[in-house]
């Protein structure tokens, strides 16, 4: 059972913005008992309380660099993962100087991105990174991440996508739980939609450019349920808008 | 006729047990044999400092000169436990003040300590030996000073990531002017500056001193300069390892460790240039412990120190290790027992993937004796987890943390069943296990029929069904603490097992589905466990199929606590909330 007061909470929680995974600690899988608003709050979120050397780093996402993520001081999910907190204070602090050093780096690297193979695996500072791109679903508290460059095309990314979130094996509960028909997330027959985040930061639509423009220039994607889809481009702008969420 | 061993010999066969384990099967055998036996124990160690009073401790033993205790459950390290929750240290020090006066030694894991508290144990045991306070909380450096001045016969102090108060380094001028029994002196928790002449003179009269653990405030001209007077070291934590690079500053640091013949175990190492660890390259092959995990040093750098430990046993490192210079761990270092693999990036958004799977088969391959391991990666592989079984069937503890939660398999996209039901079943020793990535309920049905040793068990966003928490304490006979967190099951198993809870120290479980008249029908059903709905935002009304955020479950002797927070709700604090007829399904 919802009351107020926890759906309250997990309405603004689950504001913050695009793709972070809020309301910590949550349990993904929903066995459909109270339905996806219950789960909002499930924990804490990390806050800079949490970390107290961290001054004011809760860095924005800085779209300078495809693949490898900012230096952020907040983790998406309250003790996850599981290090001390000296120690996680400890790698917060190398991040600071780490990032800058990179920015530098990638500075460098800029000029040699046209060589780049057309998937999405890129080598910064000697690591490889494989096209795994994060992706969020509303209601959901854990993001996943998918291998981009084990698909050739949307239908299959869409099946994965759609076995991820709404497992249909019988016996197992998908992350949502409710949901156990197929979704068919890209001809908007659905309750939600498949959207991503391109290179410039603008949210859109997935299946309006070719597959491998697409795996290009996406960023991250975002299982949006369909009433919040419309106005798609303006989104990111007026994040007051989201205040009328529904729960899951 | 009974014959009946007479007590001073049963007295002197006691002395010879040490183990608390065995002492308290011996104290089980008949009643003459409970009383030698607690009339005899030395060394007392209580895993949860709720399960038992203070005064009933002091009461039983007599004689006992240590006391070892443990408060906040271990998700506490993990911030899953609210502050305020409780382990206060306070009650046991008045006890034993009280009853135990002869008292030398104390050991304290995750409780809340005060610098009263501090002051109250150099006042009241005359004959103070040890203290180690290993993540505790609430206290200052003045209470550290009280210690420093007062127990004159102090051989150890040891502060592991203790959140303290810093107010400033003055409190290592406080140990006493003559010499010191010093032997172990631990402050890398500490933040502030320590006044290296101050540091220098206390090292100079400390002949016994053994082990030296400095903050990262201590520069590597001081390191130096405390190194050259205390060479008889066997475990150094240095202080920060960046300075300018001159090159006389590395020949002297490298002439201070070359001098140090009977260095075994290396930590701290905060900051490390590169340029720097030649200057470890004397003290390398007779290592057996080296802490490298909070060294951002990248791979070629590391194997070029590592290469030169072939005595290592303990090593601690970043995954900036890669799998390469695992590999090279595998071959070099063939005494390794522990290995630690600590991430270098918090970030669950990092798609850097400096070590994979393959990192830990090397090096459970290659090191015959690795008995433990703490992994952290991105992703992993059944496969990899049986060969690690199959290789390493002596493991003792395994805690494989893929950070990506739900990860499966990522070459068969199957979860990690068959994976960790090789480990339980293979490493027949496994003594303590922690899972991740994707598990269904079938992982659970595996580990509770094979892992017949395990005592400590760690799960998170594992698990379909009740199934899996029902597999657990229906299976895992000698299971003792089990955490769990966002994992989607609770009530039905919960209440199905509830005698097993009672065979257990505790159970930890946050962000799964239990509802709060589950835990008030439990705590009714069993009184002599302690349960605790830790709620830190509690909904207006609480109906009875009500997640709650988070339960503790521990049994006790003690009865329900009464230090207990607002956020903590237990039946006896909150009697009205009758248990009203559920219908569990």
């Amino acid at each position: 059972m919802i009351t107020e007061l926890e759906m309250g909470k997990g309405e603004s929680e689950l504001e913050l913005g695009l793709g972070l995974s809020l309301g910590g600690g949550t349990a993904a899988k929903i066995a459909g008992k109270s339905g996806g608003g219950a789960w909002g709050e499930r924990g804490r979120l990390l806050t800079a309380k949490d970390f107290p050397s961290v001054g004011s780093k809760r860095a924005a996402d800085s779209p300078s660099h495809a693949g490898s993520s900012p230096p952020r001081s907040s983790s998406q999910v309250v003790g996850w993962p599981p290090i001390g907190s000296h120690r996680m204070n400890s790698l917060v602090n190398n991040q600071a100087t780490k990032s800058a050093r990179e920015e530098e780096e990638a500075g460098k690297k800029k000029v040699n991105d046209d060589h780049q193979p057309k998937d999405v695996t890129k080598k910064v500072n000697g690591k490889v990174q494989l096209g795994f791109i994060k992706v969020n679903m509303d209601g959901v508290a854990i993001g996943r991440k998918v291998d981009l460059n084990a698909h050739s095309s949307y239908e299959n990314l869409a099946q994965t996508l759609e076995d991820m979130f709404f497992r249909t094996n019988p016996g197992t509960i998908g992350l949502t739980g409710q949901f156990t028909k197929p979704l068919r997330l890209l001809d908007g027959s659905s309750e939600f939609v498949l959207t991503y985040e391109d290179k410039e930061g603008d949210w859109m639509l997935v299946g309006d450019v070719p597959w491998r423009m697409f795996i290009t220039s996406v960023k991250r994607l975002r299982v949006m349920k369909t009433s919040e889809a419309n106005g798609l481009a303006a989104r990111h702008q007026e994040p007051k808008e989201r205040q009328r969420n529904q729960p899951a | 006729m009974a014959l009946r061993l007479p007590s001073k010999v049963l007295k002197h066969i006691l002395s010879f047990i040490d183990s608390n384990e065995d002492r308290n099967s011996v104290s089980l055998v008949c009643k003459s044999w409970f009383e030698t036996e607690r009339k005899t124990r030395k060394r007392v160690f209580v895993g949860n400092c709720y399960a038992v009073t203070p005064a009933a401790v002091a009461r039983r033993f007599p004689e006992m000169r240590s006391l070892t205790l443990k408060g906040k459950p271990h998700f506490a390290d993990y911030n899953l436990v609210p502050d305020g929750w409780g382990g206060y240290a306070c009650p046991w020090i008045e006890a034993m003040a009280a009853k135990s006066p002869s008292l030398e030694e104390i050991r304290l894991k995750r409780m809340v300590v005060t610098d009263e508290c501090l002051e109250r144990i150099a006042a009241s045991f005359k004959d103070f030996k040890v203290l180690v306070l290993t993540s505790c909380e609430g206290f200052s450096t003045d209470g550290i000073a009280a210690i420093a001045s007062t127990c004159r016969n102090l051989r150890v102090l040891e502060l592991r990531e203790c959140i303290v108060e810093d107010l400033g380094g003055d409190w290592l001028s406080y140990f006493p002017e003559t010499s010191t029994s010093l032997v172990s002196l631990d402050f890398s928790c500490l933040d502030s500056e320590v006044k290296i002449s101050d540091l220098e003179r206390l090292v100079s009269r400390s002949p016994n001193l053994k082990s030296l653990k400095l903050n990262p405030a201590v520069t590597l001209d001081g390191l130096v300069s405390i190194l050259r007077r205390a060479p008889q070291l066997t475990e150094l934590g240095t202080g920060s390892f960046a300075a300018e690079l001159k090159p006389e500053a590395f020949t002297k640091l490298s002439k201070a460790f070359s001098n140090c013949k009977q260095l075994q175990s290396l930590s701290g190492l905060w900051d490390v240039l590169p340029e720097y660890l030649p200057a470890l390259y004397s003290v390398c092959p007779g290592l057996t412990s080296l802490n490298l995990s909070y060294a951002t040093v990248r791979m070629p750098d590391l194997v070029e120190l590592l290469r030169r430990c072939s005595k290592l046993q303990k090593l601690w490192v970043m995954d900036l290790i890669e799998d390469k210079g695992l590999e090279a761990v595998a071959s070099y270092c063939k005494e390794l027992r522990e290995l630690r693999v600590f991430p270098s990036e918090p970030d669950l958004d990092a798609t850097n993937i400096p070590v994979t799977e393959q990192g830990l088969v090397y090096v459970s391959k290659g090191c015959r004796k690795l008995e433990s391991v703490l992994y952290f990666c991105v992703q992993f592989t059944n496969a990899a987890l049986i060969t690690i079984a199959r290789k390493r069937p002596n493991l003792k503890c395994f805690r494989l943390c893929v950070i990506e939660p739900f990860a499966p398999d990522y070459k068969t996209n199957e979860p990690l069943d068959k994976g960790f039901k090789a480990i339980a079943e293979g490493c027949k020793d496994l003594r303590r296990l922690s899972v991740s990535g994707l598990l269904s309920d079938k992982a659970f049905k595996y580990i509770g029929k094979h892992a017949k040793k395990v005592r400590m068990l760690s799960i998170a966003f594992a698990g379909d069904s009740d199934l899996m928490l029902h597999h657990l304490l229906s299976g895992c006979q000698s299971l003792k603490k089990l955490e769990i967190r966002d994992c989607p099951f609770g009530d039905t198993a919960l209440l199905e097992n509830a005698a097993k809870l009672e065979t257990m120290r505790s159970l930890w479980m946050s962000s799964c589905f239990v509802s709060f008249g589950a835990c008030k029908l439990l705590s009714q059903k069993m009184p002599r466990l302690n349960v605790e709905v830790i709620d830190e935002h509690p909904p207006k009304t609480r109906p009875e199929s009500s997640p709650v955020e988070r339960i503790y479950i521990y049994r006790t002797v003690a009865g329900p606590r009464m230090d207990t927070p607002e956020f903590v709700w237990t039946l006896h604090k909150n009697p009205e909330i009758g248990v009203s007829k559920l219908a569990i399904k």
